[in-house]
């Protein structure tokens, strides 16, 4: 079965005769193809990037400047200017003459103000015929940390978090422990009907969960786990295919010599999986772990359906949610509680990317 | 394709007492997952099944009765299940091409020779595919907001005077939850760039010196090489899309505004199930979305023979 899509002759068109060595050097070709490549990737992945920018701009802006038009793109706030106990803030004003002052409102008034000049403030104040609302503010970079400190206390984070990671972690050494298990069943025995129920293994993958959910549910609430986290941590005891898989694939690169010779040695086989094979897995166990680990920190169905109404045993993902249904009309406490719900899995994320990005490899491409 | 037939069937030689041995250790180590499956597949999908059959309904105290093909009739009359059937395939219809062809795309320029830095691009272009979908959901609500978002903002910036209000408008929503939808690439993007790697660089040594040009190489060496690649991404992108609807459920309350548009079809089984507690009819759209799932599923395996080429082996 070999052959079919081996270069054939002629699939290319004509033959060239050009000798290799005829070819004239290509490097500077090279570098300029390099240069655009790269300048394209670097604007791409920008972009790609760009709405997390807006988020970090927007978490750190106060309410006054996200509401105003016309304000600075980074966070920022009107620089006033202090004149007789009070601050008047800075615009930019247009003089009659043609030129643009920077002035300090004083008496705001519909169809004409008063502004003092923060250079003279000593001269009498300055009367400007127009509108000053239509005139620009001049602002300062001014990072609004405190949005942070709000949305920590206005959605309970400390215990969102150790909601959020408590399950992260038992569902993740409940999967640990199954799928090594199964894995080594799949990856190290022969027995009848092993094939057949490694394909139903892999075929639940392309199952929808809506056709197992509602049973699952009912029979859930009858036990009384509704309202409880023992619906999203027991079934992660139970195995599921994508990491069933990516271990099996992992064991069966390893060479049974090892495995042999330990049983010859009188070890049996859950010796032979701890003492032999899993030393060996340390990368796949590491992969499936942060795999289950961002997994369960980003679940968002199965906690909005088993711990709805009951804030306290809520994790960070339903917070938010909850938390954007009540402040939407603060995008900047909405953006500072999404960068603080995405920080944790992204920072684990860039601190494991060689084990993560290979455990995708594994499981997508040798299926 | 036919394989030799065996008179003996496969799983039925001579298991000797030590291979029974061995073989009962696999039903050991096997058995967390037979159990959970039972528990959490076999079981909960016959039970949806047979839920289709009864009347069972949280929100009435009808007694548990067997009531026949009423909630097939029901199905096919229920305009709502076909308009948001319809929702969910006309988002489909403009998500897959994305969704497959933009992690090859990115792939591709990732793999070339001449990117400085791939290792650093790959990172940030698979970064947001572990940021929590709510937070995205958030993150993206705000970059498509007609007037502070920053698309729209470069839309004016470049002479667009009446850009779209995206996620506002029935109709611009469903490009908008597409460019949602691209933070998502990165698994996609990573399964091609090892497809793309594990490419003999032979092959395309063989086809320059036959003179075949980039796009040459690419559709004839290249897309046939990497195809089970592709034809897995697509599988796995048609079950997820058929699915959708955790996005416009966060995004728009559930409410399927504006304008029925984001009614689809799994968010109307959501409903019927958690907000109406009608569990059987529940169960009878779940029965009809695993059968349009198995059905596309099974056509694309089908086509699979025609155009995905396994190197060396005959599957």
């Amino acid at each position: 079965m070999t052959g079919v899509a081996l270069p054939r002759a002629g699939l290319f068109g004509r033959r060239r005769v050009a000798a290799a060595g005829s070819r004239p050097p290509r490097e500077r070709g090279d570098s300029a193809r390099s240069f655009l490549l790269t300048f394209i990737a670097v604007v791409a992945v920008a972009a790609f990037l760009s709405p997390l920018l807006r988020s970090i701009t927007y978490a750190l802006k106060s309410t006054d400047q996200i509401t105003q038009a016309g304000t600075p793109i980074y966070p920022a706030d009107p620089v006033t200017f202090s004149y007789q106990g009070q601050d008047l803030p800075l615009l930019v004003v247009p003089l009659p003459d043609g030129t643009t002052k920077t002035l300090a409102l004083f008496e705001p008034g519909r169809k004409a103000s008063t502004f003092i000049d923060p250079a003279n403030a000593a001269a009498p104040p300055i009367t400007w015929q127009g509108s000053w609302r239509t005139l620009d503010h001049v602002w300062t970079p001014a990072p609004h940390w405190e949005n942070f400190a709000k949305v920590w206390d206005l959605i309970d984070y400390p215990r969102l978090l150790f909601n959020t990671a408590a399950i992260a972690v038992i569902s993740t050494i409940g999967t640990l422990l199954s799928c090594t298990l199964v894995a080594y069943g799949f990856a190290r025995f022969r027995f009848p009907g092993r094939s057949l129920l490694f394909t139903l293994l892999i075929a639940t993958i392309f199952l929808p969960a809506a056709v197992t959910i509602i049973p699952t549910y009912t029979v859930f609430q009858k036990l009384g786990w509704v309202g409880t986290w023992l619906p999203l941590l027991v079934p992660a005891f139970f195995a599921n295919a994508y990491d069933v898989f990516l271990m099996r694939q992992y064991f069966m690169t390893i060479p049974t010599d090892l495995d042999e010779a330990a049983a010859i040695d009188g070890a049996g086989p859950f010796r032979i999986l701890w003492s032999v094979l899993l030393p060996q897995s340390w990368p796949v166990v590491i992969a499936v772990a942060i795999f289950h680990l961002v997994y369960a920190w980003n679940d968002f169905f199965g906690p909005l359906i088993y711990t709805a109404g009951k804030v306290d045993i809520q994790t960070l993902a339903l917070g938010l949610q909850r938390f954007n249904g009540i402040h939407f009309r603060e995008p900047g406490l909405i953006q500072a509680g999404t960068l603080m719900t995405l920080i944790i899995p992204v920072v684990a994320f860039l601190l494991t990317q060689r084990f993560f990005t290979r455990g995708i490899v594994i499981t997508g491409v040798e299926k | 394709m036919a394989a030799p037939s065996v008179a003996r069937p496969r799983y039925l030689p001579r298991f000797s007492g030590l291979a029974w041995r061995r073989a009962r250790w696999g039903y050991v180590f096997i058995a967390p997952w037979i159990i959970g499956f039972l528990a959490f597949t076999a079981f909960p999908m016959v039970a949806t099944f047979a839920f289709t059959f009864t009347n069972i309904n949280l929100a009435q105290a009808e007694p548990l009765r067997f009531v026949g093909l009423d909630n097939y009739k029901t199905l096919l009359s229920d305009h709502q299940t076909w308009e948001s059937l319809g929702v969910t395939l006309k988002f489909a219809a403009l998500s897959l091409p994305v969704a497959v062809g933009l992690p090859f795309l990115v792939a591709l320029m990732l793999h070339s020779r001449h990117l400085r830095g791939p290792g650093g691009f790959r990172v940030l272009f698979f970064l947001p595919y572990v940021v929590p979908f709510v937070a995205g959901v958030f993150i993206w609500n705000g970059m498509l907001n007609p007037d502070s978002g920053w698309v729209n903002g470069v839309l004016e910036a470049i002479g667009i005077s009446k850009p779209p209000a995206w996620l506002e408008d029935p109709t611009w929503i469903y490009p908008g939850l597409v460019i949602m939808g691209i933070w998502g690439i990165g698994a996609g993007m990573i399964v091609y760039l090892a497809g793309l790697k594990g490419i003999p660089t032979d092959l395309y040594e063989a086809a320059k010196i036959d003179g075949a040009g980039a796009w040459a190489s690419l559709r004839n060496i290249t897309i046939p090489m990497i195809s089970p690649v592709i034809f897995y991404t697509i599988v796995l992108a048609v079950v997820e899309v058929l699915q959708y609807f955790l996005v416009p459920l966060v995004l728009k309350n559930g409410t399927g505004e504006p304008g029925g548009s984001t009614l689809f079809f799994n968010l109307y089984l959501y409903k019927n199930f958690f907000t109406f507690q009608n569990m059987s009819y529940g169960a009878t759209l779940a029965w009809l979305l695993f059968a349009i799932t198995l059905v596309i599923t099974l056509i694309l395996f089908g086509t699979a023979r025609r155009w995905v080429y396994y190197a060396g082996e005959a599957r």
